[in-house]
C-alpha cells in the first residue's frame, strides 16, 4: 500500500529539526522511500589526507561549453512554451572566495512537468522546443547565467498524491573534486515545499532556505522575462577552504 | 559561508549528465591502458539501474592539473562531440546500465596515489558518498591503514585477468560488504 501524503507529512514532521544546525540531509530519511536500501548503515570514514588526489579536481574550458548552452529557449527552432526566466547567482566556496571557471550543469522539466525523459511518463505533454538541458562556466566572479522556462510542479510515486515543488537540478564542480555538488534549486514562495520529502530531507530551516531562489526585480527584463537569484556555496574539505591565496 | 545543501541527482539526469565515451578516459591506442567494471549495489544486492559515477585520479606521471577537452561540443551543430580522444583528462563520468554495471577505460593511477576517486550518486541517495577504487598491488597508505582491516578489502579492486579490474560499489550491507564511504573532513 501506498502511504498517504498524511502519513508521509506525519513523518516528515516527526523528523524536523528546525533549529539542529544540519548542513545536509541525513542520507537516511524514511519519508523518502527510495532512501531506505540506498544510503550506508557503516558510519563514513572522515580522513584528514593533505596529499589525497581529492583535493585537485577536473577541469573544463572553452571546447567543453557553447554559448548557447546557457539558453535552453534558443535550442530548438521554435520557442518553448512558459514563463521565460533567468536564473544567476554565485558559486562560491566556504570562504566566499569565487569558484572560476568551473562547470555548472542544470536540468529540468518544462512547463507542464514533463521531463524529455524516457522513463517520465507523467501525462503531461512533452514540448518539442525544449529540452531542457543546460551547462555554462562560472566567470572570474564565480557568476553563472542562465535563460530557461520556469519548470512546472509534477507527481512521482513515494506515495499517493506525491508532488515535486518546481525544481532545477544543478550539478557544480569547485577547484577540488571533494566540494563536488548535486542539488535542487526552488522558486520563492512554492506551496509544495510543506509535502515534498526530498526538500524537507533538509531538516534545518535556514539550510532549507537555501535551496530556495529569490525573485529579483533588477534581473527582470521589462517584456521579456523574469528573474531569479540564487547563490550556491559549495562544502568541501577545510584544506580548499582555508587556505589563502589559492 | 554556510554550505548549500545537497539533493539528490534523481531518476532523470539520463539525458543531461552522462557525455559520450563518458567511460572512456585512457587516450585512444594508449597501450597502458586499464578496464575497471562492476556494479552498483543496493542494500537487498539488487542492482542500482540510475546511479551515475564520477571518476577523478592523478595521471601515471603523477599530475594532477587534468585537461579540459571532457564534454567538447560540435559548434556547427551544438551536439555532443565528447571526448578528444587525445588529453588524458583524469575525469570520468558513467551512468549504471540497466543492471547496474559499469565500466571505465583508463590509465592507472601513480604508484604514490594508487587510487581513483569515486563519486556515486544516485535517485534515492540525498547526498553523494564518496569512495575510492585502489589497485590490487597499492601498498596500504595512510588512509587504508585507519579503515578496519575486515573492511579495507571493499576499497580493492580484484584483477580479472591482465589489465581488467572488478570493483562492485554497494550502498549498504554487513560491515565486511558495504563498501567504506569517505568523507574528506
Ligand atoms: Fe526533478
Amino acid at each position: 500500500m501506498s502511504p498517504t501524503q498524511q502519513e508521509i507529512s506525519a513523518e516528515i514532521a516527526a523528523q524536523a529539526a528546525p533549529t539542529s544546525g544540519a548542513l545536509h540531509p541525513e542520507r537516511r530519511y524514511p519519508p523518502y522511500r527510495s532512501s531506505l536500501l540506498r544510503h550506508p548503515s557503516q558510519p563514513v570514514v572522515a580522513l584528514e589526507d593533505p596529499d589525497a588526489v581529492e583535493l585537485s579536481g577536473p577541469v573544463f574550458g572553452v571546447t567543453d561549453v557553447t554559448e548557447l548552452d546557457a539558453d535552453l529557449t534558443r535550442q530548438h527552432h521554435g520557442e518553448p512554451l512558459g514563463e521565460r526566466i533567468t536564473v544567476t547567482g554565485r558559486v562560491l566556496d566556504r570562504n566566499g572566495r569565487p569558484v572560476r571557471g568551473q562547470l555548472v550543469e542544470i536540468w529540468q522539466a518544462n512547463a507542464s512537468g514533463r521531463y524529455a525523459h524516457q522513463r517520465d511518463q507523467h501525462p503531461a505533454p512533452l514540448d518539442p522546443n525544449f529540452t531542457g538541458v543546460g551547462r555554462c562556466l562560472t566567470d572570474d566572479e564565480g557568476g553563472y547565467a542562465f535563460t530557461t522556462i520556469k519548470p512546472g510542479a509534477y507527481p512521482w510515486r513515494n506515495h499517493t498524491n506525491a508532488w515535486r515543488p518546481a525544481h532545477i537540478h544543478f550539478s557544480l564542480f569547485g577547484t577540488a573534486f571533494a566540494q563536488r555538488l548535486v542539488t535542487q534549486m526552488y522558486f520563492p514562495g512554492d506551496p509544495l515545499f510543506a509535502y515534498d520529502p526530498i526538500l524537507r530531507s533538509v531538516t534545518d530551516d535556514a539550510a532549507r532556505q537555501r535551496l530556495v531562489a529569490a525573485y529579483d526585480h533588477e534581473l527582470s527584463v521589462p517584456e521579456w522575462s523574469l528573474g531569479y537569484r540564487w547563490d550556491v556555496v559549495l562544502d568541501g574539505p577545510a584544506a580548499t577552504w582555508t587556505e589563502e591565496g589559492r | 559561508m554556510l554550505p548549500t545543501p545537497s539533493q539528490t541527482v534523481g531518476p532523470f539526469y539520463g539525458y543531461a549528465l552522462p557525455f559520450p565515451d563518458g567511460g572512456v578516459v585512457a587516450p585512444a591506442g594508449h597501450p597502458a591502458a586499464i578496464v575497471l567494471h562492476g556494479r552498483v549495489l543496493d542494500g537487498d544486492g539488487a542492482p542500482i539501474p540510475d546511479a551515475l559515477l564520477e571518476f577523478w585520479q592523478a595521471a601515471p606521471d603523477g599530475g594532477r592539473e587534468g585537461r579540459p577537452g571532457s564534454l567538447r561540443r560540435d559548434h556547427t551543430t551544438g551536439g555532443y562531440a565528447g571526448r578528444d580522444g587525445l588529453s588524458f583528462t583524469g575525469f570520468g563520468r558513467v551512468a549504471t546500465d540497466a543492471d547496474g554495471s559499469w565500466t571505465l577505460h583508463t590509465l592507472a593511477p601513480p604508484a604514490e596515489t594508487p587510487y581513483l576517486a569515486v563519486c556515486v550518486f544516485a535517485r534515492g541517495l540525498l547526498h553523494h558518498l564518496f569512495t575510492r577504487v585502489y589497485l590490487p598491488d597499492a601498498r596500504p597508505d595512510d588512509v587504508l591503514r585507519r579503515i578496519p582491516v575486515e573492511r579495507r578489502s571493499t576499497l580493492f579492486a580484484q584483477e580479472e585477468r591482465p589489465g581488467l579490474f572488478g570493483f562492485d560499489i554497494r550502498l549498504q550491507g554487513a560491515p565486511h560488504e558495504e563498501t567504506v564511504f569517505l568523507d574528506l573532513a
